[in-house]
């Protein structure tokens, strides 16, 4: 069987298994809709929170990302998994014990002011969408490259799945289908990375032939840092950045990932306290079994790539693949752009290495190489091509396309989901027709995430120019506000209205104005006001690492303007000494 | 609320941002401090032909966080019970 209907068969398989569950789990009451009914296993909903937090950019990308940056990418690693710690121990518990539906619904009542709950809205809001744009334009990304569908086809199709079980089933359906979305996922990202590991080390398990011994006996490793540093490359183990950017870069990861919205409801669906606090556990058993085999998947991926191309000692006019020679992976995805070949010297042969470095430069002009020839290698090749160049059967080729689908899926679902319960339930219920109905506030809900999924779609489809910068500030927002006024709200009794307002204002303004500083106002090209480089950074620190000290802005100016005004009233404070107890969580569950 | 349940209350809460904070410090540890600002120490011992500290800025940070949450939760487990504030 040929790979385009394999393929066919397999995404076909999924989406039918996607549509079943949603037809199975339609969500009945604004519990089942917002929360799933709080009936939620923590391990099942550990499976559903790792696909939720996956996207298109963890299971495409970040390899890829990994391959490039080395060492240096392991702000990606830590961050993206160390937030599940902070979310386990200061958020999770606290806000399933107070047992209402959305984050900016907390930020509200703790704060006893509809102003601060506003501003969580409006974080929530812009972060979801700017991490939305990214999974829609995966979903046409992966039809048009697999199934070799029209983009726009494409995304509609993704867009009819998502309307189908997230419209239907709200938390309800989107839990459960996207339990079978990691399954999808996971087995797609970990087969092929099984026997690549297999082929260049001999132990199957990637996590530890990443540390092991290739066949001549070098470690895997340290034969990465020669073949690349031979071609003029930076060491892949060394360190590149600076310490301090790498800290704060990796603290803005964490505080961020733990302020998502999307992330921190799927905790809302649990039964009790104690299943929240270890439901962030397995969530972060099924993240790490894919972030611990990325950086695997990213090294292994790298070596092959180069010595492909580069098949014996540098220097040597045969030791350079023939272009006429190169492989069937090579040219499919050559058709796709991703990767690009220019024959600079002529000599039909495939020169491969970093002609920005101004001394090996001058050593390949002796060798009579005239310049890099692979004027693209996109990172995302890393990933997708890797079941290619590992030479596996077609049907795991099926597979890697029906795991980047389910990840963009399912992580498009969860932030749609956080997106219309902040509308049906932040703003409709709460603002601006309090005596809605239960089932007038289900309607709501379900036309606002009908309403979701089509502006996701259409950015999806005119994906804004700075689309790819966008992840900075949903991380920069989530870091600097959301988290902050979170955490403050259940650790300081003494934080009032006051404070918390300021703070989360402080804290975003701080960071929108750094990241616009050197991204452009609004990320229009040309407007930053210092280039964005390394050297005029304060003190070094990226725009994406600037959520950290916005957070700490934050927590700063609200703790000295709580001091300055009046304490939070008193039931203020009852309601903070009650959500920090387990006890009487099942009373507040029948909301 | 009575002003026994009050202390308890009190007491169960100090015992956890105990927890919390021993739980953070192994946190930082690992990962800011093994995996980059402690780095070229911990890469004196070789793992894989590379060092410790790349071991913990890739793989082993990931699996102390694995530990640390498991373990807060049945720590937790146990002092909901001990101060009488458990579910059910």
């Amino acid at each position: 069987m040929d790979l385009q209907t394999l393929t066919y068969i397999v995404v076909g398989a999924t989406f039918s298994l996607y549509i079943g569950i949603a037809i199975w789990a339609r969500a009945g009451t604004t519990g089942e809709f917002y929360a799933a009914g709080r009936g939620v296993h923590p391990v099942a909903n550990g499976m559903a929170t790792a696909a939720d937090w996956m996207s298109a950019a963890s299971f495409i990308s970040m390899a890829g990302l990994i391959a490039f940056k080395g060492y240096d990418a392991s702000l990606f690693l830590m961050g993206w998994t160390g937030g599940y710690v902070l979310l386990a121990m200061l958020l999770a518990p606290y806000l399933r014990k107070f047992g209402k539906f959305t984050v900016p619904e907390f930020i509200g009542d703790r704060y006893y002011s509809k102003v601060a709950r506003m501003v969580a809205v409006l974080c929530l809001i812009v972060a979801s969408i700017t991490y939305v744009i990214g999974q829609m334009k995966g979903i046409g990304v992966a039809f048009s490259r697999f199934l070799e569908l029209d983009y726009a086809t494409g995304l509609y199709v993704g867009m009819a799945i998502v309307f189908f079980y997230a419209v239907l089933g709200g938390m309800k359906g989107i839990t459960y289908t996207q339990i079978a979305q990691y399954c999808v996922l996971i087995f797609a990202y970990t087969v092929p990375a099984v026997f690549i590991s297999m082929n260049l080390t001999g132990n199957p398990l990637p996590q530890l032939g990443l540390f092991s011994a290739t066949a001549d006996g070098t470690p895997l490793l340290v034969k990465l840092d020669q073949t690349i540093m031979d071609l003029g490359f930076a060491q892949y183990t060394a360190q590149k950045g600076g310490t301090l950017n790498m800290v704060f870069y990796t603290f803005s990861l964490m505080i961020g990932t733990a302020g998502l919205p999307h992330v921190i409801i799927r905790f809302f669906t649990v039964p009790k306290v104690k299943d929240a606090r270890s439901s962030a556990g397995w969530a972060l058993v099924f993240i790490a079994i894919l972030y611990t085999t990325a950086p695997a998947v990213g090294s292994m991926a790298r070596l092959n790539l180069t010595n492909t191309i580069q098949t014996g000692p540098v220097g040597e006019v045969s030791a350079n693949l023939e272009y006429e020679k190169r492989p069937q992976w090579f040219k499919n995805w050559e058709k796709t752009g991703l990767l690009k070949y220019e024959d600079k010297n002529g000599d039909g042969r495939i020169q491969y290495y970093n002609d920005k470095n101004p001394e090996f430069a001058k050593k390949a002009e002796s060798y009579g190489w005239k310049g890099n020839e692979m004027t693209k290698v996109d990172r995302d090749i890393m990933v997708l091509a890797n079941p290619e160049i590992a030479k596996l059967p077609n049907w795991v080729i099926a597979l890697v396309a029906a795991g980047g689908l389910a990840a963009a899926l399912s992580t498009a679902a969860g932030l749609l989901l956080a997106i219309s319960t902040a509308i049906s339930h932040d703003l409709m219920k709460s603002m601006f027709t309090p005596n809605i109905s239960e089932k007038g506030e289900l309607m709501a809900a379900r036309v606002a995430m009908a309403g979701a999924i089509a502006v996701a779609g259409y950015l999806g489809l005119h994906p804004p120019g700075f689309a790819a910068q966008t992840v900075a500030l949903a991380f920069g927002l989530a870091a600097s506000s959301i988290f902050p006024a979170l955490m403050m709200g259940i650790f300081n009794k003494r934080i009032n209205n006051t404070g918390a307002v300021t703070g989360m204002l402080v804290g975003l303004g701080s960071t929108l104005l750094y990241i616009f500083t050197y991204k452009g106002w609004f990320f229009i090209p040309g407007t930053n006001m210092l280039p964005n480089t390394t050297a005029n950074h304060l003190f070094g620190i990226a725009p994406e690492a600037f959520g950290a000290i916005g957070a700490m802005l934050n927590f700063a100016s609200a703790t000295i303007v709580s001091k300055l005004t009046a304490p939070p009233p008193e039931h203020i404070q009852h309601l903070v000494e009650d959500i920090r107890i387990p006890k009487g969580a099942g009373a507040a569950t029948d909301h | 609320m009575s002003t026994q349940q009050d202390s308890a209350g009190v007491a169960y809460w100090k015992a956890n941002i105990r927890l919390v904070t021993i739980c953070l410090i192994i946190w930082a540890v690992c990962s800011y401090g093994f995996g980059v600002i402690l780095r070229p120490v911990l890469d004196l011992i070789p793992v894989g032909g590379v060092g410790l500290g790349f071991w913990f800025a890739q793989q082993g940070s990931m699996i102390v966080f694995l530990v640390l949450v498991f373990y807060y939760a049945s720590a937790m487990n146990k002092l909901d019970r001990q101060f009488d504030v458990h579910e059910d």
